[in-house]
């Protein structure tokens, strides 16, 4: 199934009294069934915040998220693990520090009844580059990359039709990044997967991404085409100064 | 060059209960620079510079020398060695909210770094926490000194781990992956701060990164590793003069902006790649 999602004056306050700090205001956008649709922006602009309200891990929120018209308000827990999954920016803290690999791959499957699980662990870690012996360490014995592709076969294995990226690859060299890039893409191809991907790499967002939008402190300044970035043709100056700079990062200035 | 800060022969990790070394024969020398480190994941780079802060318990290290100025860092006592880390040499970890104290306020966390290396009371430790996380480029650095670990920012945590080090003024700084979170515009920023330590104060960076723009433009040196060795030694400018395959293959595999949306090229990894290393 492939899915759209949409988010519709979502706003959430951290804190409460004097020191309540209001994250996101009004944050509004529509990603097309199939499309990958990018979030970049000033660290902590609340791009982050974003993923985990779409994904319900925070729930006080305001306003409406809806996946295929239906809010994930009113999907129960297990429709909506198998609808969306999250990849964490910071691995470490997504994985328990005392589940195997092999635990933390074959509990959703359990979880979710499905069978075969020794074939879909061993092709979900080969699919992300890792080799099958690997089902027996534990987090502490994986470096940090390593640590990051588990946490990405842990989110495909349930083949959901969403799939929420927080920097999936910044942990990644090239090489490996290129392997997940390659496979997120067939993935999308092959199943129309949806993606709401985070990254500050406007190299990987024009490779992967239709559209991005851009954050500066808890708002959208603007929502552009992936076309926008080589040229720099965005109009709010934020946006402006920040692809101007990734421009000259690479090298193109 | 003048003697250098660090000089490292022949170091060889291995993990507790692994059965292979993780790190096979690494040799550098570090000096008033910005020495870069690439390398396929899982190839040793932070293991390399958490072994050279000694921060590897069940790991067995050997080298032929393992140098700090003059002082040989695997003769040294584990009091010994707290005078020298995080004061003279400083680590920034890859993984920011691990390293912090989870049920502790990110400002005394910050301040309890500078109590610890210099003697002054706890308000002027604050200020100083204050104002360090200020040149990080921190929005509203007083709410976050009041924030825990987990509600900040994975940028924002970066950035405190930087502003702790900065603190401890090190001589020198092994930095892993210090701004992959960062967004690019406040990844400039802190990379000046960076450089500038190494320009007006001489210490000697190891940074360790995937981010090949990044070590092109900012390192004067780099390491390529791959598998627990050294596989090539540049000058970050000469990158993609790269001869060895691996180096090639990851030049190769970066996207660019502009570039056609082929599938990316991925690398044919070699069993021969496995026991060449640098001349
Ligand atoms: N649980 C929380 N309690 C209080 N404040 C929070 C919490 N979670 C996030 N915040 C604040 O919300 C803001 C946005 O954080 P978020 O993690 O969404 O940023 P981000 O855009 O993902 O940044 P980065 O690129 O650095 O990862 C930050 O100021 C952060 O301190
Ligand atoms: N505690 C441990 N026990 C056993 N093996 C370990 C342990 N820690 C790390 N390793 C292994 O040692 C190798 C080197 O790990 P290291 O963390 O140094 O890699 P890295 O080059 O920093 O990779 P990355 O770029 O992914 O962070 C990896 O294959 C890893 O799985
Ligand atoms: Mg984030
Ligand atoms: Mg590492």
């Amino acid at each position: 199934m492939t899915v759209s999602v949409e988010t519709r004056n979502l706003s959430i306050t951290f804190g409460h009294g004097p020191t309540a700090l209001k994250v996101l205001p009004d944050v509004s956008f529509l990603v097309e069934p199939g499309e990958c649709f990018g979030l970049v922006g000033e660290s902590g602009s609340g791009k982050s915040t974003i993923l985990r309200c779409i994904s319900m891990l925070t729930d006080f929120w305001k306003g409406d998220v809806l996946i295929n018209g239906k809010s994930v308000r009113d999907m129960p827990l297990i429709e909506r693990c198998r609808t969306l999954q999250m990849v964490f920016q910071d691995p470490y803290g997504s994985l328990h520090p005392r589940q195997s690999v092999r635990t933390v791959l074959s509990e959703p499957l359990r979880i979710h009844k499905l069978s075969d699980h020794e074939d879909r662990m061993q092709k979900v870690l080969t699919d992300v580059g890792l080799p099958v012996s690997f089902l027996d360490r534990f987090p502490h014995q994986l470096s940090g990359g390593q640590r990051q592709r588990v946490a990405i076969a842990r989110a495909l294995i349930l083949e959901p039709s969403l799939l929420l990226l927080d920097e999936p690859t910044s942990a990644l060299d090239v090489s490996v990044q290129a392997e997940i890039l390659n496979l997120l893409q067939r993935l999308r191809e092959l199943h129309g997967f949806t993606y709401i991907m985070v990254t500050h790499d406007l190299a990987v967002v024009d490779h992967m991404c239709d559209r991005f939008a851009v954050m500066l402190r808890g708002e959208i300044t603007e929502i552009l085409p992936r076309e926008a970035i080589p040229g720099c043709e965005a109009t709010h100056p934020y946006s402006r100064e920040l692809i101007g700079a990734s421009l000259e990062y690479e090298g193109h200035a | 060059m003048t003697s250098p800060i660090l000089d490292v022969k022949n170091l060889h990790i291995r993990y507790g209960g692994a059965s292979a070394d993780a790190v096979r024969g690494v040799s550098f020398t570090l000096g008033r620079e910005r020495l870069g480190i690439v390398g396929e994941s899982g190839s040793g780079k932070s293991t390399v510079g958490r072994a050279l802060l000694r921060l590897l318990p069940s790991a067995k290290i050997t080298a032929e020398t393992m140098r700090f100025e003059d002082i040989e860092l695997l003769s040294l006592t584990e009091k010994q060695m707290l005078g020298i880390r995080g004061r003279r040499m400083s680590m920034i970890l890859q993984d920011p909210k691990f390293s912090l104290n989870p049920i502790r306020k990110v400002g005394d966390q910050v301040a309890e770094t500078y109590l610890r290396h210099f003697k002054c009371s706890r308000k002027e430790a604050g200020e100083k926490a204050i104002a360090m996380l200020e040149a990080v480029k921190i929005r509203d650095p007083e709410r976050v000194c009041e924030q825990y670990p987990h509600e900040i920012s994975g940028g924002m945590g970066q950035r405190v781990m930087i502003a702790m080090m900065l603190l401890a003024d090190p001589d020198v700084v092994i930095a892993d992956e210090p701004t992959s979170a960062l967004d690019v515009t406040v990844r400039l920023q802190v990379l000046n701060i960076l450089d500038s330590l190494v320009r007006d104060r001489g210490i000697g960076l190891i940074m360790i990164s995937h981010d090949l723009n990044l070590v092109r433009n900012f390192c004067d040196r780099v390491l390529i590793m791959y598998a627990g060795r050294v596989v090539e030694t540049l000058a970050a400018r000469d990158l993609d003069k790269a001869q060895h395959p691996y180096t090639r293959g990851l030049l190769a595999a970066q996207p660019r902006i502009g570039g056609a949306r082929a599938p990316l090229a991925v690398l044919d990894r070699r069993p021969e790649w496995l026991e060449e290393v640098s001349r």
